[in-house]
């Protein structure tokens, strides 16, 4: 198996693929990013938590104009993980509106993002259909 | 506000369109004698400039002194994304409140004609090996890939996600918020299209972010807008003929949005919209069912419908209710974008947040001419910069 490495950090790879959040130790507001403070209580302390894999489509798009490179039309969203929200694309999908609704039931999916020159891919995510 | 009443004194916008041949000074010039001529002074009654632009130098204070008069007053080069215009309208009167400028000029130009789409920040270009930057540690490009950031996008899932707390609501219903708006332009000899459109043509023009379609999108234009503004006791100074014109500025708020769980995932434009909304309200006096008119930031078709319920316009939950009114039509109880909004006036990111602010002010002086709101007496201007910003002014006569 080549080497692969995530889209981002907060996606963690091996068996068993899922997306994880930087918790504030004092609140439990999640962020992706890499932190400074935590934006709700000021907190410094953040822990790293694992985000189900399951969720429900909270609001999308479907983007027929994007920045060069990426294919049209593809599907926008907002997934609710429990109580997180995530940024992503719903994948594996016919991207038309008819095919996605609000409050659909999705789980996470990886794909092969391509290869750099030394063979390793790069391993990117979305939510398809549950 | 506290002590003493600001008032715009003169205001002025140049036509939203194309403008090959004129530069953002060109346009923020026109704007500025035009907003001198309209309140009867000259640079050299003004003791403070600020200036915006967001896409251009964002630096067009001193060039435009330099064109207009050079008088050595302060200048405050200011950017805000979509809020640039109403940021530096506060600017100059927060500097007349601190007691440095009894009278100041706000302008506001914006060069934006042909730009295309407008995405966020994050295309990176794939190198040899993969590299984690940023933020997120990113390998390569997350625009697109991670969701999307692109303007239509984002403002699409905002009124998507309206639906997911109140209701799903459909894609007609978004559009034919944009059939009136662009009804709405055809009495506006300064927007940029002045077209009626039907609501057949709007959802078969070209899809962009479902929702919205292309005439459901913001316009990208040039333009320009300036005001002067005044304290209240210099304003009485002033001849009987500009005291009469003057337009009081009865609130000016802004704000940025406090921490929501997923406002870092999807904009969120409704907390800062309703918090400013509920200190204007409080500045004024005044309550949402006061309004005459409003012009609210229809970047997208899809935001002004989760405004109306922002800006308390409808009880919570009631947007669509609201607009299937008809409420918000310019024959309707409570006009909202009688200018055509920015989807058919434009939106020269810098000159939005003046060029709404003329609008109401030239209804609240009972000169709009053929689109004149009758009686109009208090208005309400509103814009969202994304990231997330929002001003408010009402105007009152």
């Amino acid at each position: 198996m080549p080497n692969q490495v995530p889209l981002v950090s907060y996606l963690v790879l091996g068996d068993d693929p899922h997306l994880i959040a930087h918790e504030c130790t004092n609140c439990k507001a999640r962020f992706f990013d890499r932190r400074n403070g935590c934006a709700k209580c000021f907190g410094t302390e953040f822990k790293d938590v694992s985000l189900p894999k399951e969720g429900k489509v909270r609001a999308f798009s479907v983007v027929h104009s994007a920045a060069p490179g990426i294919k049209v039309p593809f599907v926008a969203s907002v997934i609710e993980c429990g109580t997180t929200r995530v940024s992503a694309n719903i994948i594996n999908v016919d991207p038309k509106p008819e095919n996605v609704k609000l409050g659909m039931k999705v789980k996470l999916a990886t794909y092969v993002l391509g290869k750099d020159e030394a063979g390793t891919e790069a391993i990117g995510f979305g939510f398809e259909p549950a | 506000m506290a002590s003493e009443n600001l008032y715009i004194l003169g205001i002025h916008m140049t036509k939203f369109g194309k403008y090959p041949n004129r530069d953002l000074i060109d346009l923020a010039a026109e704007a500025a004698q035009g907003a001198f001529k309209d309140g009867g002074v000259t640079m050299g009654d003004m003791n403070i400039l600020a200036a915006g632009n967001l896409r251009g130098t964002g630096r067009i204070g001193q060039p435009l002194q330099k064109q207009i008069g050079q008088t050595g007053i302060p200048v405050y080069n200011v950017t805000n994304a979509c809020a640039t215009g109403a940021t530096a309208m506060r600017v100059v009167m927060m500097a007349i409140k601190a007691g440095e400028a009894d009278m100041g000029l706000a302008v506001g130009s914006e060069k934006l004609a042909g730009v295309g789409l407008l995405t966020g920040a994050n295309v990176k270009a794939d190198g040899k090996t993969w590299t984690p930057e940023g933020r997120y540690d990113a390998v390569s490009a997350t625009d697109g890939r991670i969701g999307t950031e692109t303007m239509p996008g984002v403002f699409a899932q905002i009124g998507m996600e309206y639906g997911s707390r109140y209701g799903e609501v459909s894609f007609e219903t978004f559009a034919k918020i944009s059939e009136k708006n662009h009804y709405h332009s055809t009495l506006n000899p300064l927007a940029a299209y002045q077209k009626r459109m039907s609501l057949e043509e709007i959802m078969k023009d070209v899809m962009v972010a479902y929702p919205n379609t292309r005439p459901m999108c913001s316009a990208n234009s040039d333009g320009a807008a300036a005001t002067v503004i005044v304290s209240e006791k210099k304003l009485r100074t002033l001849s009987k003929a500009q005291q009469d014109r003057a337009v009081k500025i009865a609130a000016s708020i802004l704000t940025t949005d406090p921490w929501e769980d997923g406002c870092q995932v999807l904009a969120n434009v409704n907390t800062c919209t309703r918090e400013a909304a509920k200190q204007a309200y409080a500045q004024a006096g005044v309550g949402p069912k006061d309004l005459h008119l409003i012009e609210l930031h229809d970047c997208f078709a899809t935001a002004e419908l989760v405004h109306y319920d922002n800006l308390m316009l409808c009880d919570e939950g009631a947007a669509v209710e609201h607009f299937n009114s008809g409420a918000t039509w310019r024959e309707g109880r409570q006009p909202v974008n009688v200018s055509g909004g920015l989807e058919s006036k434009g939106h020269p990111i810098a000159a939005t947040g003046i060029a709404n602010v003329w609008e109401i002010a030239t209804h609240l002086r009972g000169e709009a001419g053929p689109r004149q709101i009758e009686g109009a007496k208090i208005g309400m201007t509103h814009v969202i910069g994304l990231g997330n910003t929002c001003a408010i002014h009402i105007l009152q006569k």
